[in-house]
């Protein structure tokens, strides 16, 4: 029998160590999100040079919401700073060994890489915002007169989206106190989560924005918004179901690195193999398995396999599951990561 | 080049907590939090029980995960004898070095920065020992550079039976315990 009493009562240390709320995962659920936006978007950009049939497509308003999406990501970040007036220190240096200072300089480089793509489709994405701003749009048009610019937005976008999407994840790894984090596939995992979520994402934006809406304007994009979630999607739209195809892809390697996560940590030390179990059957393992696996990678992958083949009708249930899953996966990463620990017990 | 470390026999440690309320005192530590505690580890079946009972603080590691993922550089190491310290004017609260740590020897000061032991170097500069060593009745703690192999750390470390904290979580802790 080993008997360990500590006589120490500081805050988010004692009697469990929860340091992070719910900021954090909300902030690298969004981090993610906007990871596997700029891929997708980026791709998309630089495909549309060569088939201009694509630059229509609903790609079209990933930037914009990108922009918003990571500034409430951001703004999750800032709440969960304890010394909230001194945030702009991260930006008087850069420390090589820390994954958040990285994550800061990145997010430095996503702004403007994001508004790039965001200028260049906003004629697209709100035609009569665009006409309001005459500047905007004369600059949309004169990086439209020059392929190469655009595609370099577009590479921009795809690299700075995989360097976002892995960031997320080295963020927790490298803090080796915390063995459940302790996997270098914490970075790959939450990056093809980032692009199965920003697939649906784009699948949902399918549905609530169509082209047929002929809504240009905000508020009536936003309307048109609210009556297309109403009714049934257009039967066997052909950008629907590559982006089912595309996140039945993404999906199927999350579930393979989620599985080699859990694998590479039962073979580890005792200690890892104790932190695994926190979520494999212990106080987390509900919600790992009912919400991440099953609700939110599990059920979607085969609601869309079965959609894919037309055996059931096509709906935003799939997308709406995977969303979801995604934001539980980093919630459930997060806090059972947080009770996991080497133990002074043995000594 | 100095390192300072403590080395804090077991068989004198009664835990008694006046290192605990010497480091209060000293270093203004608000009410509810401690820089310093009490661990006791009991181990062995009825009636062959041992008890440990040990101070522990920052282990002021060698190779420092705190330091590392800092993402301002307050958490550095110190010029002088390798004690790692936070700058609370750059420290911006994103708790990375709490999750780092895997003794939770860090907190979060109510005024916002991150605070942890210093091994009282302000003291230590002018030539007194940490406060936490200079009260304990029992002359259980000693601290001096583990570097130097005349100071008294190196000589009970080199004659006497000893641990450090989780060795293998590889932060080459500056803390020994002796059994």
């Amino acid at each position: 029998m080993i008997e360990t009493t500590i006589h120490r009562q500081n805050p988010m240390i004692d009697p469990a160590f929860h340091a992070w709320g719910w900021e954090i995962p909300v902030y690298l659920f969004l981090g993610g999100l906007v990871a596997g936006l700029m891929i997708l978007s980026g791709y998309h950009i630089i495909r549309a040079l060569w088939d201009k049939d694509r630059a229509h497509g609903h790609y079209v308003t990933a930037p914009i919401l990108s922009l918003a999406l990571l500034t409430v990501g951001m703004g999750a970040l800032f709440l969960d700073l304890e010394h909230k007036l001194y945030v702009w220190r991260l930006y008087l240096t850069f420390e090589v060994t820390s994954p958040m200072s990285w994550g800061s300089w990145i997010l430095l480089l996503v702004y403007p890489a994001l508004a790039a793509s965001a200028l260049l489709t906003l004629p697209q994405t709100f035609p009569k915002l665009a006409r309001r701003l005459p500047f905007c749009s004369r600059c949309a048009g004169a990086l439209h007169d020059c392929p190469r610019v655009v595609q370099a937005i577009g590479f921009a976008n795809m690299l700075l989206g995989v360097m976002l999407g892995i960031y997320t994840g080295i963020l927790l790894s490298t803090l080796s106190a915390r063995p459940l984090w302790n996997s270098a596939l914490l970075g790959p995992l939450f990056l093809f989560s980032g692009l199965s979520t920003g697939a649906a994402t784009i699948h949902l934006l399918a549905h609530v924005r169509r082209p047929d809406s002929g809504s240009d304007d905000f508020s009536d994009a936003v309307l048109s918004a609210l009556v297309n979630w109403l009714r049934p999607p257009a039967p066997g739209h052909v950008g629907t179901q590559k982006l089912e195809h595309a996140d039945n892809s993404f999906l199927t390697v999350e579930l393979l690195l989620l599985g080699l996560f859990i694998v590479g940590l039962l073979s580890s030390t005792e200690v890892h193999q104790r932190a695994v179990e926190l979520i494999l059957t212990g106080p987390y393992a509900a919600a790992f398995w009912v919400l991440v696996v099953g609700c939110g990678i599990v059920l979607p992958l085969t609601l869309q396999f079965l959609q894919a083949q037309h055996r059931i009708r096509s709906t935003v249930v799939p997308a709406l599951l995977v969303i979801g899953g995604s934001l539980a996966l980093r919630i459930v990463i997060v806090a059972a990561g947080q009770a996991s620990a080497w133990t002074v017990a043995s000594h | 080049m100095s390192r300072y470390g403590m080395v804090i026999d077991t068989h004198r440690c009664v835990g008694c907590m006046d290192c605990v309320v010497a480091c209060k005192t000293e270093n203004h530590v608000p009410e509810g939090y401690c820089r310093d505690w009490i661990t006791e580890v009991t181990r062995g079946e009825f009636p062959t029980l041992r008890m440990e009972i040990r101070t522990e603080r920052c282990n002021h590691c060698d190779n420092p995960p705190c330091v590392h993922c800092c993402p301002t550089g307050a958490s550095h190491v110190h010029e002088r004898g390798g004690v790692v310290l936070v700058t609370k004017e750059e420290c911006i609260g994103c708790k990375a070095c709490l999750a780092a740590c895997p003794y939770d020897a860090r907190f979060v000061h109510p005024e916002g920065y991150v605070d942890k032991c210093t091994f009282c170097i302000h003291r230590v500069e002018q030539g007194l020992l940490p406060a936490c060593v200079s009260v304990c009745p029992t002359h259980c703690m000693h601290f001096g550079d583990l570097d130097d192999p005349l100071s008294e750390v190196s000589r009970l470390l080199a004659s006497r039976a000893h641990h450090a904290l989780l060795p293998e979580a590889g932060t080459k802790p500056c803390i020994y315990y002796l059994t």
